[in-house]
């Protein structure tokens, strides 16, 4: 029954994860449930977007006036006993839920992801309940173009795809740019290994992003907008063209949105499966049916992008976060977080964490909350040895730096970057100079080839770093490492190749010993490295 | 390539791969619905390995033809992107994610006895056209890594033993 509720809401998570783990037939079993017993009336079962401690997958949350309750692992057989005890019986069943669930969500800000059991992003009037298009509304009937820039600006938000760059400024830019057409373009090629924050709000409340695309076309002047999506998330782009179908006949997109003179349609383009259309003229190239190769900046996007015409790219969590801001103002959203860095920010938690999973907090909790307080820490009590923000373009920060506030300026500080929001914990069984080797070998066959210092420089990295872990690698060989960072950074025609060094700077500059001992003692403190044969002679 | 391809495409008319051919029906609907623009490149690629399995030579050449891009962009662009195959695949897939998390819960040793027990490297297809074995950048499964993905079948946290086991079962199943 769209627009109703009924008092005791179940959701089912059908975020990828959770429907790889058996989510649809949990769903199945409590909706037969739910009928069989004759609750139908009271109980309404859904799906909806991810729902957070992904570890614990299929989850079932069960909300109704006695507050909420997360159900971990559920299968079959466990939510009959959902629907007998709980749904029926009214009391909570105690043994199926989740282990630290206060730990997980207390620290935890949800403005992204504040849809996530509420909503089933397949059905648009349940957004809409919640809210979804209110932003555009307001935008479209109160405000001009540059109020909706003005209220951006006030928000002090930055782009959540890695860089930080001032929303409200680029938004700026792109509005007074001149040109026969304009562009908005929902970068949604999550490229970095162990992320999956774009995936999870794509699939979870793809609204959202649509809303936040249709905010900023109509503050900057744009008709058409595209939503490059990676091929390798199939459900997000199911999830994406209902949303926009659904959104079409709503009214909130398409010709004469809401019955103003504004006009926006979004359409989408999925990816082919190259990392380095993350860069966004590697992404507009694509768009255009090209190779996705870079080019030399500037022009800069926002005065000669797609079609050579201004266009206006930012990064699926960004858009996803405007329509808050217009809807509570910029104000409230500039209340959230630290000085420079306002707001809230996604992450994936992964690796040797307890608790792997989809978070939001506010900009400027520790490491360590995220970590112990909302990870619960490391599995087995094994000791804690780096966390990897930013995937390959990133960096690893040491247990030395564990109380930094995870903010832009932050990361920086300590050789890391915010990164789109992968966050993969390691504990004592990673060797820093295999891990370093790892995100090297990704970015040697992800490198487009345009340019030499990338195309040639990583592979040059990998070798040394090859050479290294067999136990072959001399003391110089860390000085060679060292110059080529220093030369790929600075020479490099895109971000792919500036940032490829990164894994190896911070892993160098925190882990030193490691390489060392690699070299000296052919050791690797991990076990992970095989020394070849010369070994095997002594 | 495009010279080489050249005999094989007269084999039907405009270089179509199989005549009477309703998949070539269905890419052509494709195109027009792009109205047959050059930007539309890469969405019909990816139509015409959704219906062909992998891209041949015949193949790219018609879609050069209907959206008149050089053969050569076309190439290009089929062997740029990862997605794209030029080769037909196994009768089974077999994808190993190799992002970071997977990585660090060890999915290099799920993928390196992979390749030793089937005697097939990462990116290949075994000799009885059984099995082929890929690697992924990231699925975004990371709460279950490591995760393989059988037939399109996504499993979280394999062990070693279980993903011999599944694919046992598609390269043993048949007499040798």
């Amino acid at each position: 029954m769209p627009g109703e509720t009924k008092p005791c809401r179940v959701a089912v998570c059908a975020a990828a994860g959770c429907l790889s783990s058996g989510a649809a037939q949990t769903r199945a079993v409590l909706e037969k449930g739910v009928a069989d017993a004759g609750l139908q009336d009271r109980v309404e079962v859904f799906g909806t977007g991810c729902l957070g401690p992904c570890h614990a997958g299929p989850l079932v949350q069960v909300s109704g006036e006695d507050g909420r309750c997360l159900y971990a692992h559920v299968q079959e057989a466990d939510a009959a006993a959902i629907v007998s005890e709980h749904l029926a019986g009214g009391r909570a069943v105690e043994t199926l839920r989740v282990e630290g669930e206060e730990a997980f969500f207390a620290k935890q800000v949800k403005v992204v992801l504040d849809n996530s059991g509420e909503t089933d992003p397949e059905r648009i009037e349940t957004c809409v309940a919640r809210g979804a298009y209110e932003g555009l509304q307001k935008a479209i009937s109160d405000m001009s173009p540059t109020d909706v820039i003005g209220e951006i600006t006030k928000s002090g938000l930055r782009g959540r795809g890695g860089a930080g760059y001032p929303t409200g400024l680029k938004w700026s830019t792109v509005q007074k740019a001149k040109g026969a057409r304009k562009f908005v373009i929902c970068n949604a090629d999550e490229g970095d290994p162990g992320a999956f924050m774009d995936r999870s709000v794509l699939e979870g409340d793809p609204h959202k992003v649509l809303e936040g695309m249709a905010l900023a076309a109509y503050a900057v002047g744009a008709e058409q907008g595209y939503v490059y999506v990676r091929g390798e998330y199939p459900l997000a782009i199911a999830r994406l063209r209902t949303a926009i179908r659904q959104a079409e006949r709503a009214g909130f997109l398409g010709n004469h949105v809401l019955e103003s003179a504004f006009s926006f349609r979004v359409d989408l383009r999925i990816g082919a499966g190259a990392f380095v259309c993350g860069e966004e003229t590697a992404l507009i190239a694509s768009i255009e049916g090209l190779r996705g190769t870079p080019r030399p900046r500037p022009p800069y996007p926002a005065t000669a992008g797609l079609f050579g015409q201004p266009t206006l790219i930012n990064n699926v969590e960004t858009y996803a976060s405007v329509p808050a801001i217009l809807r509570r103002g910029g104000a409230w959203y500039a209340s959230i977080g630290t000085a420079k860095s306002k707001g809230t920010k996604v992450f994936a938690l992964a690796g040797r964490i307890n608790r792997t999973g989809l978070i939001e907090v506010p900009m400027g909790l520790t490491l360590r909350e995220i970590l112990f307080d909302i990870g619960g820490g490391i599995p087995e009590g094994r000791p804690f040895k780096a966390a990897q923000t930013g995937g390959p373009s990133g960096g690893c920060i040491p247990a030395s730096h564990l109380d930094i506030p995870v903010d832009y300026e932050s990361l920086a500080s300590v050789g890391s970057i915010m990164g789109s929001g992968g966050l993969i914990v390691m504990d004592d069984t990673s060797c820093m100079v295999d891990v370093a080797k790892y995100f090297l070998d990704f970015c040697r066959s992800e490198s487009c080839g345009k340019c030499v210092p990338c195309r040639a420089g990583t592979v040059q990295m990998h070798a040394l770093l090859e050479r290294i872990t067999r136990g072959q690698g001399t003391l110089g060989d860390i000085g060679r490492l060292e110059d080529l960072c220093v030369l790929l950074r600075e020479t490099s025609l895109c971000g792919l190749g500036q940032s490829a060094p990164n894994p190896v700077a911070s892993t160098l500059r925190y882990f030193r010993d490691e390489y060392e001992a690699h070299i000296t003692e052919r050791r690797c403190v991990a076990g992970v490295c095989r020394f070849a044969a010369a070994e095997a002679a002594s | 390539m495009p010279t080489q391809a050249t005999p094989a495409a007269s084999v039907g008319p405009a270089g179509a791969p199989a005549p009477a051919d309703k998949r070539l029906k269905m890419l052509d609907a494709t195109v027009k619905k792009h109205q047959a623009r050059s930007d539309a490149l890469i969405e019909v690629l990816h139509h015409a390995q959704e219906l062909y399995g992998y891209l041949d030579a015949d193949v790219l050449l018609y879609v050069s033809r209907t959206l008149r891009v050089p053969a050569s962009r076309v190439y290009g662009v089929a062997t740029f992107y990862n997605f794209f195959t030029l080769k037909p695949s196994g009768e089974h897939t077999c994808v190993v994610c190799l992002g970071t998390a997977c990585y660090v819960k060890g999915a290099g040793q799920v993928l390196d006895a992979l390749e030793s027990a089937h005697a097939v490297r990462a990116g290949e297809t075994t000799s009885d056209g059984r099995l082929s074995l890929v690697t992924a950048r990231c699925l975004g499964a990371c709460g279950l890594a490591p995760a393989v993905v059988f037939d399109g079948e996504v499993a979280g946290r394999v062990a070693v033993a279980a993903a011999l086991e599944r694919t046992r079962q598609w390269t043993d199943g048949h007499a040798r």
